[in-house]
């Protein structure tokens, strides 16, 4: 009997451990593949893969930088003079254009005609800038001079202010509006549910009868099993309109929309983990407090909050957890607009709806999808930043508290 | 017997697995094909269709890697995704199935009625931003996007803005409906929307690709009648070499009782 026991703790603790290794080794294998997928966009080219941009040899151009592209190709930018080149109109040409000159009959069974009559056309305009694909492209000489295809750099990357990653021929991946945009809307968020949260949390563990306690709690637990994209419905329907009409705005879908939704999805959690610290005080701690003269609200700041720190801690980075990494619901009201943010009433882009909303349709292994996947490398960055900041803090707090 | 039982339920569904067509791409298109398909294995109980959705590009991929049999597609299939097809040994079908009318539509408070289609390309592309330089109020223009990933994206920016780039930080909604309530709460906003999604809320704006010699109001007899411009096909693509496959289900939408569905899903009907 002694031994069959024995056996059995022996296989338990061996499932124990198995379990735990296989999310150990599970958790690092998401995170070796995302940092896989994310730098690989360094190594990928600026102009959409498989295709080249051509121009004339009289035009004396070494480089142009993707904005300079995307200018060029937005026509903002119509004479190559702007660019400190000649004087000469910009003529854009795209691929597609060369099916209205001529019949799939002249180009060839195979298209075999094809590079020669984009030569062709290249060389009688010296103002030219092609957009071709690669397979076609015709051969540099005589007057045809293709540009030579730069890597997506860090710099523009993380430096950027512009995100429009399915711009043609040279998408722009700008993160920093990104960044600024989830960072904002996740501050502002557990500004708001911070206090609220706190208070109702000492309300719910000091002050409130038993009776209160037990029909409060479950209802506030119930918000936290809302799915968000409820929240995020009822925010774009009734507090979409509510923020433009309060603060008489042109549009109602801004920061501040987004941090209100994110605050109410953030309280259940922040209330309840820090409801549970404080009701952790040992009840001799309050006793003593109060035998020494205290009154309840001294000895609720001044013991129950420092006891409970660590907890109400945990609470703050399970909140802004929350909110840093909320996808639906902001993505629904926040209007979705990739612009550095400059106040609380403008609309904002943020991380994870990007992601959401554009992962579906980049095609696997382009450069948008490397790009989303830098994305979700740099999201996980800022929570690993958050939580080791949020460890650092409740410990040495806790030290302190006792 | 149980033997028996257990070796021709597998075969069963190896048969099964084997009809079963599978459909995937364009989420416009997808409500559409849906419903084609159920009403079409409503009729034959035997016939196994699965429809799914993903994007344009995440249909045609599919079609290239072999695993559907049709790509839905709100836009004609590329130069490059035809490429690698017959690079496969495929040569691909094209078929029509139905058109999808774009409709630009502004606040019903907002009195502007006509719009030229440069209008539409500097106001998308942030060179317009008062409503009064197009003969409305004194109010800043709001426009509206879908997502950067959609069909509709991709068709509003080759056929109303010609290729040139939205402006930078438009608003962007996930969805149809989306957009259809944010520009009925907000003045001054303009948005573009599939023709099915029209309704109260909203107005629509009466279009000219003419320099505004003539205005068109977004109908269902101006599109039949061609004068309507923002229309774009919805396609269906399939390799030659699985015609037979799927060849009764292409001819089913394509009937009249197919086309009806169309019609009643607020497409218009390709005749």
């Amino acid at each position: 009997m002694k031994r069959i026991k024995k056996i059995i703790e022996a296989f338990i603790e061996g499932l124990l451990t198995i379990s735990g290794g296989i999310t150990t080794i599970a958790i690092l294998l998401i995170v070796v593949f995302l940092f896989k997928e994310g730098i690989g966009l360094f190594k990928s080219p600026e102009i959409e893969k498989g295709y080249q941009l051509y121009v004339n040899t009289e035009n004396k151009i070494k480089d142009l930088s993707v904005q300079e592209i995307k200018h060029i190709f937005d026509s903002d930018i119509t004479n190559w003079k702007e660019l400190g080149l000649k004087d000469e109109e910009i003529m854009i040409f795209r691929f597609n254009e060369i099916f209205n000159l001529y019949t799939e009959e002249e180009l060839g069974e195979n298209y075999e005609l094809l590079p020669e009559k984009l030569a062709e056309i290249i060389r009688q305009h010296p103002g030219i800038i092609a957009y071709l694909p690669q397979q076609y492209a015709p051969i540099e000489k005589n007057g045809v001079l293709g540009l030579a295809v730069k890597n997506i750099s860090p710099i523009g990357f993380f430096g950027g202010k512009e995100w429009m990653p399915t711009a043609t021929p040279a998408p722009l991946f700008g993160v920093l509006p990104l960044i600024l945009g989830t960072l904002l809307v996740s501050i502002v968020a557990i500004l708001i549910a911070l206090p609220l949260g706190l208070g109702v949390a000492i309300y719910l563990s000091e002050l409130a009868s038993e009776r209160i306690r037990k029909t409060l709690k479950p209802l506030i637990e119930l918000l936290a099993g809302i799915p968000s994209v409820v929240y995020g419905f009822f925010g774009l329907v009734v507090i979409v309109p509510l923020v433009q009409k309060t603060f008489n705005l042109p549009i109602g879908e801004t920061a501040l929309t987004g941090s209100v939704i994110l605050a109410i999805m953030a309280l259940p959690t922040i209330i309840t983990v820090s409801e549970d610290a404080m009701r952790n005080t040992p009840r001799a701690m309050r006793e003593a407090s109060l035998a020494l003269g205290a009154t309840q609200w001294q000895s609720i700041y001044k013991v129950v909050i420092p006891y409970a720190a660590s907890g109400i801690s945990a609470a703050v980075v399970l909140g802004i957890g929350r909110a840093i990494g909320e996808t639906m619901a902001v993505l629904m009201v926040t209007g979705n607009a990739a612009v550095i943010p400059s106040s609380l009433f403008e609309s904002v882009r943020t991380i994870p709806a990007t992601i959401a909303a554009e992962l579906g349709e980049s095609p696997a292994g382009g450069v948008h999808y490397q790009a989303l996947f830098m994305l979700a490398c740099i999201l996980f960055i800022i929570t690993l930043a958050i939580s080791i900041l949020a460890e650092m803090m409740s410990k040495s707090k806790h030290n302190k508290g006792l | 017997m149980k033997k028996i039982t257990i070796v021709s339920i597998i075969l069963l569904a190896i048969t099964i697995t084997n009809n079963a067509q599978k459909i995937k791409g364009s989420d416009t298109v997808l409500p559409l094909v849906q419903k084609e398909a159920e009403s079409y294995m409503a009729r034959f109980p035997s016939a196994r269709i699965s429809v799914t959705g993903g994007g344009s590009g995440v249909g045609f991929s599919a079609l290239i890697a072999g695993t559907t049999d049709i790509a839905q597609a709100s836009r004609r299939i590329k130069f490059d995704e035809k490429q690698k097809l017959q690079k496969k040994g495929h040569t691909v079908k094209e078929v029509i199935i139905a058109y999808d009318a774009l409709t630009i539509v502004v606040n019903p408070k907002n009195k502007v009625k006509n719009l030229t289609r440069e209008q539409l390309e500097g106001i998308f592309t942030g060179k317009i931003k008062n409503w009064k330089e197009v003969g409305g109020d004194d109010l800043k223009i709001i426009p509206y996007s879908r997502e950067t990933s959609s069909g509709t994206y991709e068709f509003f920016k080759e056929s109303v803005l010609k290729h040139k780039n939205y402006m930078n930080g438009i608003l962007s909604m996930p969805a149809t409906g989306a957009i259809v309530q944010s520009i009925s709460q907000t003045k001054g906003a303009i948005g573009y929307i599939g023709f099915a999604y029209l309704n109260k809320s909203v107005k629509p704006i009466h279009v000219s690709y003419n320099s505004g010699k003539t205005f068109i109001a977004p109908t269902i007899a101006n599109v039949k009648k061609k004068t309507y411009p923002i229309v774009r096909p919805l396609y269906l693509y399939y390799s030659v070499k699985s015609e037979s496959k799927v060849k009764p289900f292409i001819d089913y939408i394509l009937s009249s009782t197919g086309q009806k569905i169309v019609a009643d899903e607020g497409y218009i009907t390709i005749k």
